[in-house]
Parts: C-alpha cells; sequence; structure tokens
C-alpha cells in the first residue's frame, strides 16, 4: 500500500486530504499529516470573521474526528524538521519518524516581515494565525488606535477587523495606490475615498523607517522625516513562503523563495509534490486558494491514476468585501496586453468604478476592474474563461443592456454549460443544472450540499443561486410546495385528505396516498396535522414524532432532556414553587426562568423522566408542552388586580386562553400575550396573538414574531368584549393551522398569503368565505378532547416502558457528561 | 463502568466476519419503525426495527458529526429506496445499509449485520 506524508495542515493540505478520500480509501493510501498549529486546518480566508465570532470552530475546515473517520493519521502540534530524502523518511521536533512512499510539501507561508528597526517591540503583530488574532485581539483591549503596514488585500482585512474592535485604525502603503496588484490608479482612488468615508485613515507613499517607542510600539516613524502615533501595528506586507524544509533537504527553491515544481507540482525529486503557497510554479507564487485547491487536485489524481489533470497558472482573480465596499479584480486587470483597449465607467459621487479590458479586435474579454459594485464579475469572469464572443457594444456588460430588446450577452442562459462556476471546488455550470434536474432539488441549500458549489470562498453563491432559479423554472416548476418525495401533496391537500377520509395513523395515509417509506420530513409533517385534526395522543405513534414529542421533553446536548411544566399566564403559588425547587434537587437538573414566564429543568436523564413527572403531576402540573409545535405560553402582565394602571385583568384573561389552546398542535409553535393596558408589560405584540385591553374592551393583534426576523402583530379587531376575542382566536388560530406550509410561523405565513393581513380580516371577521362557524365547531373539537400527555404516559407501564436508554439493560446511557457553571451542572461542551 | 467510551472505535462489521452473535431482545422490545439502543462489550449499538420493509440494521449509536449517542431515538425512513436514519439534533442523514453520510461529505456509520431467529433479534460482532 501506497504511503503518503503530507507536511502542512492548512487549507490546501487539507483540501489535499479530502481530495485524495474521494478517490481512495485507506484500503489503497495510507495518509499520515503533520500540522504544526494545534488545531486541526481552518478557513484563513474568513479570518477576520473570527474577531465577531471567536469560536475556532466555525472556522474549522473539519472537525478532528473526520481526519479519524476517513483514516487520516492527523499529527497536530508535531513539526517536521529534517526530510531524509536517502531513506524516505521525516523526523519530527519529537524524534519521531515516518516513513513515506510520497511526500507532500504544504507547508504554507509566513507573514513577510520587513527589516524595520524595532519590530520586535511589543505591539507589533502579523496576521496570520489564530494564535496571532487572539494575541491582537487582547492587546487591543488595552488599545485606542492601531496601523496596519501594508495596504494589499489582507492589510484591508486586517485593518476592517481592528476597525470593528473600535480602534481609531491607519493603513499604511508603500505604495502610491491601495492593493497595487489588483487595482490601477483611478479604482484605488475609489476605493481609498470610500474608505476613507467610514473612518479609515489612509496614508500612501509612506517608507517606514522605525517603530518607536519604550519597550511597547508608540509611534512610527517615515522617510519623509513624518510620524504616526499608534499603540499597536500588524504587519500585512506580503507572504514569504516556507521553503527551508525543502532547501535544507537539496530541493531547489527561487531566489526569493518557494519550492520549485513542474506543472505535475513535482519537485526535484520524483517523490516530493509542493503544493499551494509554498510551491513555486513559473516563476510565480500562487498565494489564493482556489490555485491551491487546484494543485491539490492534480496531486490527488496522479497519486489515485484518476486523472492526468496539470497545473497551468490559475486565474489570480478576486472578489471580496472590503469593510462593505466590494472590490473584484479579474485576468488583465491593469491593461498590461499589447493592443489591448479599455472600457471605463468611474462614478465618482456614488464611489463606482469599473473597467474591462478587451482584446484589439473587440471580440475578447481579457480582464477588468470593479469597485463599489460587483455584481457582474461572475458573468464577466464567465465571458472571459470561456472566450465567449463580446456583444457589439461592450460598454452593455458594464453598463447594462440598454436597448428595449435586451440581449446584452451577459446573462445566466448564455453562459455554456462548460463554464466553471465555482473555482474552487470546480463545478461547472452543467455540473449543477444536472443535479438540479436529476436529483429533484428543490432548494438552493441542497444545490450547494449535492455539488458544493459556493462552499469555498463563497464568492459564485449569487450565481449558483441564479442558476438555480433559471433552471427550475425551465423546468416549469415551483408553486406547489409538495411535502417530499414520499407525499406529493401539499400540507393543505393532506389536511383536507386526512380529515375527509378519516385517516387516523400516519401508515395508513402512507399506504393509500403516497409511495416508499417514509421520512423525517413527512412523518413529523404528518404526525402534526392527525394531532391537529384527531387530537389523539402523540406517544402512540411515537416513532414518527420528532425525537421531543416522542419523549414529551426537549432534547439537549449530551442526550439529556428538559422539562417545563404549564404554568398558565404565569401565575403560580408557593407550594408548586416548592415543588419545582425539590424536584430539580432531586434529579439533580439545571433551572432557568424561561422567557414565556415558566421554569425550564434541564438535564433529566431518558429514564427520569416518567418519574420527575409523576411527582408533578402529583401536586397538579401539567405538561407545558415545550417539545411540541404546539401552544407553548400565553405571557400576562400583572393586570388591573394588582396594577395601579391596569384597565382589565390580563392575568386571568391569559390563563383563560392558555388553558383554552393548551396542547394544540399546529404547523409551528404558537406564543401568546395579554397586556393590562396599552404599556404592554407583556410584550403581547410580539406573539402569535397578542391581545391589549382598551377602555371598552380587548385589542386583537395576530401575526407577531420574535426569533430571526422580527415582526409586529397586527390588529386583527379592535375594542372586542372577552367572548368575541376568543371567536376570532378560535378563527383564526384553525384557519391558520389548515393553511399553513409546514414550520411556518404565523407570521411567515400572513407574509406569504394572498391579499395578507386585509384577506384574514375578511375570512375572520366579515366571515367572507362562511367558514367561521366549522372553523370554531374544529376548535372546540380539540379544546374538548385535550388530554395531558404526561398524565396518560405515567398511568400506562407500556408508555412508561418506552423511557430509557437501553434495551438489553436498565442502565442510563453511561456517556453522558456534565461540567458545572455558577454553581448548576451543564452539559460537556461537544 | 469504564470511561474510555469516546476512545471506543467503531468499525463495520461484515456479514463473513462474524464470529459472535450477540442476543439482544425480543423482537416484540423493539418499537415498529424504529430504533432502540443495544449495549455491548462498552459499544452502544443502534438497532432499527424497519418492520415497513420487514428490514432490520444496526448501526453505531453515536453520530459522527457531534459525538452524540442518540442515532437510536432517530426517525428512519427513505431517500429513493435507501434506507436510512436522521439524526434528531441536526437532520443529519445516514444510510442504514452502508453507514454512509447522505447529507454530503461528514463522516459515516459503522454498520453491523442483524439476524432474526424465534422471535429475538441478534446483533453480529467480531469478538
Amino acid at each position: 500500500m501506497e504511503k503518503v506524508v503530507v507536511i502542512g495542515n492548512g487549507m490546501v493540505g487539507y483540501k489535499f486530504c479530502e481530495k485524495i478520500r474521494l478517490k481512495a480509501g485507506a484500503d489503497k493510501i495510507q495518509l499520515v499529516v503533520f500540522g504544526e498549529e494545534p488545531v486541526p486546518a481552518y478557513d484563513r480566508v474568513h479570518l477576520s470573521e473570527y474577531f465577531t465570532d471567536p469560536s475556532a470552530e466555525r472556522l474549522s475546515m473539519a472537525p478532528a474526528n473526520w481526519y479519524r473517520e476517513n483514516h487520516i493519521d492527523l499529527r497536530t502540534g508535531e513539526l517536521v524538521v529534517t526530510i531524509d530524502r536517502n531513506q524516505k523518511k521525516v523526523i519530527t521536533h519529537l524524534g519521531h519518524e515516518e516513513h513515506y512512499d510520497t511526500l507532500i510539501l504544504a507547508t504554507g507561508s509566513s507573514p513577510l516581515v520587513p527589516p524595520i528597526d524595532g519590530v520586535n517591540k511589543v505591539g507589533v503583530f502579523v496576521y496570520r494565525t489564530l494564535e496571532d488574532l487572539n494575541n491582537i485581539m487582547a492587546y487591543g483591549t488595552k488599545a485606542k488606535s492601531a496601523a496596519v503596514l501594508g495596504g494589499g488585500l489582507l492589510g484591508l482585512e486586517a485593518a476592517k477587523a481592528l476597525m470593528d474592535m473600535g480602534l481609531k485604525t491607519h493603513v499604511i502603503e508603500f505604495a502610491s495606490r491601495l492593493m497595487p496588484r489588483q487595482l490601477d490608479d483611478t479604482g484605488a482612488e475609489i476605493l481609498k475615498n470610500q474608505l476613507e468615508d467610514i473612518g479609515l485613515s489612509i496614508h500612501l507613499n509612506k517608507n517606514t523607517t522605525a517603530l518607536l517607542g519604550e519597550g511597547a510600539l508608540d509611534c512610527l516613524s517615515f522617510s519623509d522625516n513624518t510620524h504616526l502615533s499608534t499603540d499597536m501595528l500588524v504587519i500585512s506586507c506580503g507572504i514569504v513562503p516556507r521553503d527551508e524544509l525543502a532547501s535544507s533537504c537539496g530541493l531547489s527553491t527561487g531566489p526569493r523563495g518557494g519550492v520549485i515544481v513542474n506543472e505535475k507540482l513535482k519537485t526535484d525529486d520524483p517523490n516530493i509534490y509542493a503544493i499551494g503557497e509554498a510551491a513555486l510554479f513559473n516563476n510565480m507564487i500562487y498565494g489564493l486558494v482556489a490555485p491551491g485547491y487546484d494543485m491539490a487536485e492534480s496531486v490527488a489524481q496522479q497519486l489515485t491514476a484518476s486523472g492526468d489533470k496539470v497545473f497551468d497558472g490559475s486565474d489570480m482573480s478576486t472578489k471580496l468585501k472590503l469593510i462593505g465596499i466590494e472590490v473584484g479584480s479579474f485576468g488583465d486587470a491593469m491593461g498590461d496586453t499589447e493592443g489591448c483597449k479599455t472600457v471605463v465607467y468611474k462614478n465618482e459621487s456614488t464611489g463606482i468604478y469599473k473597467k474591462i479590458t478587451i482584446s484589439g479586435d473587440k471580440k475578447q474579454l481579457l480582464g477588468g476592474i470593479l469597485v463599489g459594485d460587483t455584481s457582474e464579475y461572475n458573468m464577466l469572469w464567465q465571458i472571459m474563461n470561456n472566450s465567449t464572443v463580446l456583444p457589439p457594444d461592450p460598454e452593455d456588460l458594464i453598463l447594462g443592456d440598454r436597448s428595449a430588446e435586451g440581449g446584452g450577452g451577459g446573462s445566466i442562459t448564455t453562459l455554456p454549460d462548460t463554464a466553471q462556476v465555482c473555482s474552487c471546488e470546480d463545478v461547472t455550470k452543467a455540473d449543477i443544472v444536472k443535479a438540479i434536474r436529476e436529483e429533484r432539488i428543490e432548494d438552493l441549500k441542497a444545490v450547494k450540499t449535492c455539488t458544493k458549489a459556493g462552499t469555498g470562498c463563497g464568492a459564485c453563491g449569487p450565481m449558483v443561486a441564479d442558476i438555480f432559479h433559471d433552471t427550475v423554472a425551465a423546468m416549469g416548476k415551483r408553486v406547489r410546495k409538495v411535502i417530499c418525495e414520499h407525499l406529493d401533496y401539499t400540507r393543505q391537500e393532506l389536511y383536507d385528505l386526512i380529515r375527509i377520509k378519516e385517516i387516523k395513523t400516519y401508515d395508513h395515509l402512507l399506504d393509500s396516498y403516497g409511495k416508499g417509506d417514509g421520512c423525517e420530513v413527512c412523518k413529523p409533517a404528518v404526525a402534526s396535522l392527525l394531532a391537529s385534526i384527531w387530537n389523539d395522543l402523540i406517544v402512540n405513534q411515537d416513532t414518527i414524532q420528532d425525537t421531543n414529542d416522542r419523549f414529551l421533553a426537549n432534547i439537549q446536548k449530551g442526550g439529556s432532556y428538559s422539562v417545563v411544566p404549564r404554568v398558565p399566564g404565569g401565575e403560580i403559588t408557593p407550594e408548586k414553587l416548592i415543588v419545582l425547587g425539590q424536584v430539580a434537587k432531586k434529579y439533580n437538573l439545571y433551572s432557568k426562568i424561561t422567557g414565556g414566564q415558566r421554569i425550564d429543568l434541564f438535564g433529566a436523564r431518558l429514564e427520569d423522566l416518567p418519574s420527575i413527572w409523576e411527582e408533578l403531576i402529583a401536586v397538579g402540573f401539567e405538561s407545558g408542552h415545550a417539545y411540541g409545535k404546539s401552544l407553548r405560553t400565553v405571557k400576562s402582565c400583572v393586570g388591573s388586580a394588582w396594577c395601579r394602571f391596569g384597565l382589565h385583568d390580563s392575568v386571568s384573561f391569559a390563563i383563560e386562553v392558555e388553558n383554552r389552546y393548551r396542547g394544540l398542535r399546529a404547523p409551528h409553535k404558537l406564543k401568546g400575550g395579554v397586556s393590562g393596558c396599552r404599556r404592554e408589560c407583556a410584550e403581547a405584540q410580539s406573539k402569535d396573538f397578542g391581545i391589549i385591553a382598551t377602555e371598552v374592551g380587548w385589542n386583537l393583534y395576530i401575526c407577531g414574531n420574535g426569533g430571526a426576523n422580527p415582526q409586529h402583530a397586527q390588529l386583527l379587531a379592535g375594542d372586542l368584549d372577552s367572548e368575541t376575542c376568543v371567536k376570532y382566536l378560535d378563527r383564526f388560530l384553525m384557519f391558520y393551522i389548515k393553511t399553513a406550509e409546514p414550520l411556518n410561523r404565523t407570521a411567515t405565513w400572513l407574509n406569504k398569503l394572498e391579499g395578507g393581513l386585509d384577506y384574514v380580516k375578511d375570512v375572520i371577521v366579515n366571515d367572507c368565505l362562511r367558514i367561521g362557524a366549522e372553523l370554531e365547531k374544529e376548535m372546540q373539537y380539540l379544546v374538548d378532547t385535550y388530554s395531558c400527555e404526561w398524565a396518560e404516559v405515567v398511568k400506562n407501564d407500556a408508555l412508561k416502558a418506552k423511557f430509557s436508554h437501553f434495551i438489553n439493560t436498565d442502565a442510563g446511557d453511561p456517556t453522558q457528561k456534565f461540567d458545572s457553571i455558577r454553581g448548576q451542572k451543564v452539559p460537556a461542551a461537544w | 463502568m469504564d470511561v474510555s467510551e469516546e476512545i471506543i472505535q467503531y468499525e463495520t462489521v461484515a456479514l463473513e466476519e462474524v464470529k459472535v452473535w450477540h442476543k439482544v431482545a425480543k423482537i416484540g422490545d423493539f418499537p415498529v419503525n424504529g430504533g432502540a439502543c443495544v449495549l455491548y462489550k462498552g459499544m452502544q449499538i443502534a438497532v432499527f426495527n424497519f418492520s415497513r420493509r420487514q428490514e432490520w440494521y444496526a448501526t453505531q449509536n453515536v453520530c459522527p458529526h457531534k459525538q452524540q449517542m442518540i442515532l437510536s431515538r432517530g426517525m428512519i425512513g427513505t431517500q429513493q429506496n435507501e434506507p436510512k436514519v436522521a439524526c434528531p439534533y441536526h437532520k443529519k442523514t445516514f444510510s442504514l445499509k452502508s453507514g454512509e453520510n447522505l447529507n454530503g461529505n461528514e463522516c459515516s456509520l459503522a454498520t453491523y449485520p442483524v439476524k432474526v431467529e424465534e422471535g429475538c433479534v441478534y446483533v453480529g460482532f467480531k469478538g
């Protein structure tokens, strides 16, 4: 068996492993990987996001167990110090030796630190690794100002991060413009103006000669005898390939660094390859991710004899968003090609600059620069890469087609099938279209999972979305949102089928109207429908329920569950509070007050749930249905009983409403609120239904939502008496339950509903469909058939027996682990 | 009990590799069209009674995504006729036949042979 050793676990080193394992399993190629950093490979392209969300895990390319599962022997924190080419082995700083048949150098690069006086001072940093970032963040908390040395791509990224930390930030550039490798003078000037507008100070033509300060840095000194005070400095002047291992074992390296490779990425030694930023091909270092991935693919193909892709020098095109300003540069951006012509659009008032370079005969696009608006970037890049013949007026490409007929040549449909859409993962337009057509993909996320397009740098995301929408439209699809491959019906159609045909079980429905054996999408959707229509005990069909509904509790990290008894309106007696405390203590449960005015007890073992509930039910508690897509709570303010401003008794009304709809299952969870006056202490207008007292009655608001897209509830009807308010609520909730798509909250439902709020008012208040009485009757059936699920379980030994982790022993899950925080237990982190 | 569970490596056992058929429970002890967890020599194995297809499957109980002992509580079903289980945590789905992850490139599951004889369910191990 071939043994491949990889030195370096950066993005390219990781990608190489992924590509090898896609082509050859552990039975064919043994993989050993050395990474000098303590953590597995992470995404350096999005490093600046670490400042706003410092979790290494989010940037991780793959978790440590990915390597294990793929039989890759990953040695993090271990540095290779010697390559012995005669004996074909590497030696690490720990003295470990590892033989190889093939060696891959993916050693990457280190930041270039210019030999300026004082670079070793405290407060001077580089910008490359998570450790660098941690150091910058720690030091930045004490600083007020910061400077970045280098106005290139990475330097500006670093400047953004420093600005986000609240520091007055300067950028120092040696050249006469920002991003000198990607932008021309005009483009750079527009970018500079935009960056200055948002508070970044930019200093061009500055040759830094010394870093001054007693111990710690406090000032930069330049060759023109000027100075700049700053508390810290981040150096981002470019990269130096890490070729020291290669040169010390006698491999050829370039005069300015880099391991020399041929088009097969082979070094002088036929058993040693170099890929990524360490490799020097045609006198060029490729400091971007996409070319590095191309190199990884080429070597992976050679080692698995699965292809003969050679590396022919990748495109260095770039598109990024710098501090909210879009910048793109591709191909011959500067217009260096002989005889080429340029087309330029510049608008200083909007900060937009677009330039394209076209061939002398005006037939081919050679490159371009976009600042301020990169919406045409993907299209232009495709036109260049596919040598698409340009339209008669090439300016249409950047100005849009201004003729009435359209057809400027820049649309998704004109893109050839062979066009590479995602350069990181090498995905073509044809790959994406084929996946959508053949796999019957119906959402954009699935396109990305299936093809991997857009999972690298993400720049092609908008284009993937366009292709998706275009393809789906061309297939004549949409509108009918069927549940899944097993049930070719919308939720509303299923609702009617189940009611009219009196279907009581999932199996009956699938046998009569579906195909296949069901899945995790249709099972809970149908379970919810059955509950909304017949209100039978849901645990009778336990294996079609999501785990929360199956075990009538909310699953948490580590496999334990949380318990939330109903506390209608948030009103609770001292006696019940004491019992909650006693139960929490007895079963060692983490206790927390919820946002819905009740108490959540976390960390219950599966096998303890029935006894916990037995004790709670004994003192009059009921299930709170916190686990279900069902009514959660009706929050209330203290109301007129106590409050000097209260108009009506909001607590009593909240309890009445909560008890009426307890256990009601819906397409998604439901929350309500009742406020005793317009001060709105119950925050009722953020709920699915909100009731607010007026001088003469109640105002009823519907379809409010917190969550990711907060939305205020809107007034359905005003000054209602209690009875009418409940009647309208019955109608509204039932209408929503019957017509919404699965897992749509009321706010989403209303936003999608044709006719919007006016239509809902027409149906509920004016009864324009003449279904008001029917809706009320259906709701009354659900109210009458309510029973507490936990009360049913604790009196039924067969149901209780389902609450055990193992089937062949009474033991609990021995792997459950807890830590503690502020005197209570919490699950061990995952 | 030994706390070395975390480092237990679950490895697929092919039918011809089975040395021990371990009797885990009676058919009636299992939920219909669902799974249950079995403890064997410190290993946790999820055994699925896919009664609709009259098939039985066994996989590791730990979901490789977040290392949670949970898969036996997952919903089972099919995708283009491939039997699968969905992890309750993040709905990652895995083939019950091959253990392969059906959502993309995450790690796959180890699978184990199951046989049913005289109303009892047995899972096959190497030893």
